[in-house]
């Protein structure tokens, strides 16, 4: 029954790896064409928006006159002009702003999903440790928070302080944390009545350190499959706020305010102004949930 | 005299439930999951505690733990009240009691590996080196009956009974002197339960350990304990050493629990006659008044309502909480 052997330093060395549940994950994501493919496109955008304004010999605020006037003709794509996604309606190339809008609406979407995970998941993993009254002060003020309309906060904030990146990444992180919160509290009121936790209060470890090494990463898998899924959202609001003509400011652009310049001329026949950041918006997303839904069947597959 | 390890003076434990559909303003209903227990447990002995499913035993075990609050009564730990003490206080006692649980896997994190798992308590109450804190969970793997090159393996890459002996290592890594086990071998197959209850004993004798042993099948717990105490509805009924309680049980439900225990001899086992307790366990949330075991007790009298019989010392070390045993009556 009882083994012997040598217990030292040496034999622990070089002990077999184990199969952790991340690489069990990885592997059953990997496995998943779709999701491969959506994070194939995504890494292809995430390059375009990084290395595309060295190759772009356009700036993306340069207008070119030679353009301005007869955008219909001159303004086409071409790779001759060096215009490839043409010009938009003042003849700035829509190839540099197409580049200068990824990076807003990329930034905008992952700093969103961001403060989700770290500000939510803490909030809702306290809450639902310490639960009694603890967990109903906490939940009771993102209720309140939840039930003021978002939309309304956002546009108040950036007219009321201006309209700026750094405002919309304020209103954005505000509110993106608080489905987070709820759901990390569930969560974690599930897990905290599994034996582990017990154990570990049982053994005298602290509180914190429970939440940090027990609950969190348990929740981790939930957490990252509805992050993914919350890149997309902070996407579209943030182009729904640029299209209602409150994002980001002129010169800088995001998908959301280059699809709403686009959709302005739609009937004089500079249809390219539309379709290039639409192709991009879309093709992004679908990136995204693709890759989330990867996620989601690598990370929980007994939920399927 | 010097005061025993752990003893425990009628310890209280009542959950607030709350009636389904209630005003949250409404006074929450109070199950008593464990009322006004006593016991005792010295030095190096292994007290066993049975009952059926719903007496009480695992909600006893968590309140000298400490991860349920008791409502009332006092767990003293070698003669000081551990109930009173602060968050702080209370988390150092872990280094001396500890605790293995029921379901081997769902006691483990899934996340930890097997190295992690069984240094957590060291990791909390020594500041050990990493190395050390390694060749220290290799010592004791092998002391349970695991290879050591099995750290960096996970919870789900093993058997219900390794589980079970990473979760005995997890116990023991810190020396403790006090290990509740809350039914430790009811989720397991047969034969592995005898190696895990062998490997216990053995480890007790080894480390000088004290036990506060829960099962709910008396065959395993009077194969390893030096006392029994049985518990019914919260209760504690009758204390005995182990081989009395077997040998001459007096109290009516103790009786019943121990006919209930199958003979492993076909003859004899369709031969004897077994009393069965008739109906099902009160609920805790309205128990019937007096002595609780009366409405399926065989031998239960009218004054058997009127009080709740106290724990009498009838016998050396024997405490029985019924006045009528020994009265006659069918059992």
């Amino acid at each position: 029954m009882r083994t012997a052997t040598l217990s030292d330093a040496s034999a622990l060395a070089t002990a077999p790896k184990g199969r952790s549940l991340w690489a069990d994950a990885r592997r059953r994501f990997f496995r998943n064409r779709a999701a491969v493919a959506g994070l194939v496109v995504l890494a292809l955008i995430a390059a375009f928006a990084l290395l595309g304004p060295w190759i772009a010999p356009w700036d993306y605020e340069e207008i070119d006159w030679a353009v301005l006037g007869s955008v219909e003709t001159m303004g086409r794509p071409s790779l001759e002009t060096g215009h490839w996604f043409g010009t938009d309606q003042l003849g700035r190339d829509l190839f540099a702003r197409t580049v200068q809008g990824t990076q807003i609406s990329l930034m905008v979407g992952i700093v969103g999903a961001l403060i989700a995970v770290v500000v939510g998941t803490l909030y809702g993993s306290v809450a639902g440790y310490f639960g009694g009254r603890v967990d109903g002060a906490m939940m009771r003020v993102v209720d309140v928070l939840m039930s003021i309309p978002y939309m309304f906060v956002l546009i108040l904030l950036l007219v009321v302080f201006g309209r700026s990146i750094l405002m919309l990444f304020v209103g954005i992180g505000l509110i993106s944390w608080l489905d987070m919160a709820r759901i990390a509290r569930g969560q974690t009121l599930a897990l905290r009545g599994k034996e582990f936790v017990e154990a570990a209060i049982a053994t005298g470890v602290h509180p914190f350190r429970i939440i940090l090494r027990h609950i969190v990463p348990n929740l981790l898998g939930v957490i990252i499959v509805y992050a993914t899924l919350l890149v997309p959202s902070m996407i579209i609001y943030e182009s729904f706020i640029s299209f209602l003509g409150l994002g980001v400011q002129e010169p800088l652009t995001s998908w959301g305010a280059l699809i709403n310049d686009g959709a302005a001329e739609m009937r004089n026949g500079t249809s390219w102004q539309l379709l290039f950041p639409l192709g991009f918006f879309v093709a992004g997303l679908f990136a995204f949930f693709f890759i989330g839904d990867g996620l989601r069947d690598a990370l929980d597959p007994k939920d399927r | 005299m010097t005061a025993p390890l752990l003893s425990v003076e009628g310890l209280d434990v009542t959950f607030p439930v709350m009636p389904r559909g209630a005003w949250p303003w409404t006074k929450p209903a109070g199950l008593q999951a464990v009322s006004k227990a006593d016991l005792v447990l010295q030095r190096g002995e292994t007290l066993g505690l049975v009952g059926e499913s719903g007496s009480g035993k695992s909600t006893l075990a968590r309140a000298v733990i400490g991860t349920v609050p008791a409502t009332g009564g006092r767990v003293m730990w070698k003669g000081r009240d551990v109930t009173a003490l602060d968050p702080a206080g209370r988390r150092k006692l872990g280094r001396e009691v500890q605790m293995v649980f029921q379901d081997p896997l769902a006691a483990l994190n899934p996340r930890m590996n097997v190295g992690q798992i069984v240094a957590e308590p060291l990791a909390t109450h020594t500041d050990l080196s990493a190395k050390e804190r390694r060749t220290r969970v290799g010592e004791m793997m092998e002391r349970v009956g695991l290879l050591p090159n099995l750290v960096n393996r996970y919870p789900h890459e093993f058997s219900g009974g390794q589980c079970q002996r990473i979760g005995i290592a997890r116990a023991l890594i810190t020396k403790p002197e006090l290990l509740i086990c809350d039914e430790p071998v009811s989720a397991l197959d047969v034969s592995v339960q005898a190696q895990v209850v062998n490997l216990l004993a053995g480890l007790q004798r080894d480390m000088g350990l004290s036990m506060l042993f829960i099962a709910h099948d008396l065959s395993v717990v009077r194969h390893i304990s030096t006392r029994i105490a049985v518990m019914y509805l919260g209760r504690i009924v009758e204390t005995a050493p182990a081989a009395a309680l077997v040998a001459d049980p007096r109290h009516p439900y103790t009786r019943a629990l121990i006919a209930s225990v199958p003979i492993p001899d076909p003859v004899r086992e369709r031969a004897r006659s077994r009393p069965v307790l008739e109906g099902e366990l009160p609920s805790p949330l309205n128990p019937p008044s007096g002595c609780v075991f009366r409405t399926r007790c065989p031998i239960a009298r009218p004054d058997c309502a009127t009080a709740r019989p106290p724990l009498v010392e009838e016998a050396p070390d024997h405490r029985v909480a019924c006045p009528y045993h020994d009265r006659g009556g069918p059992v």
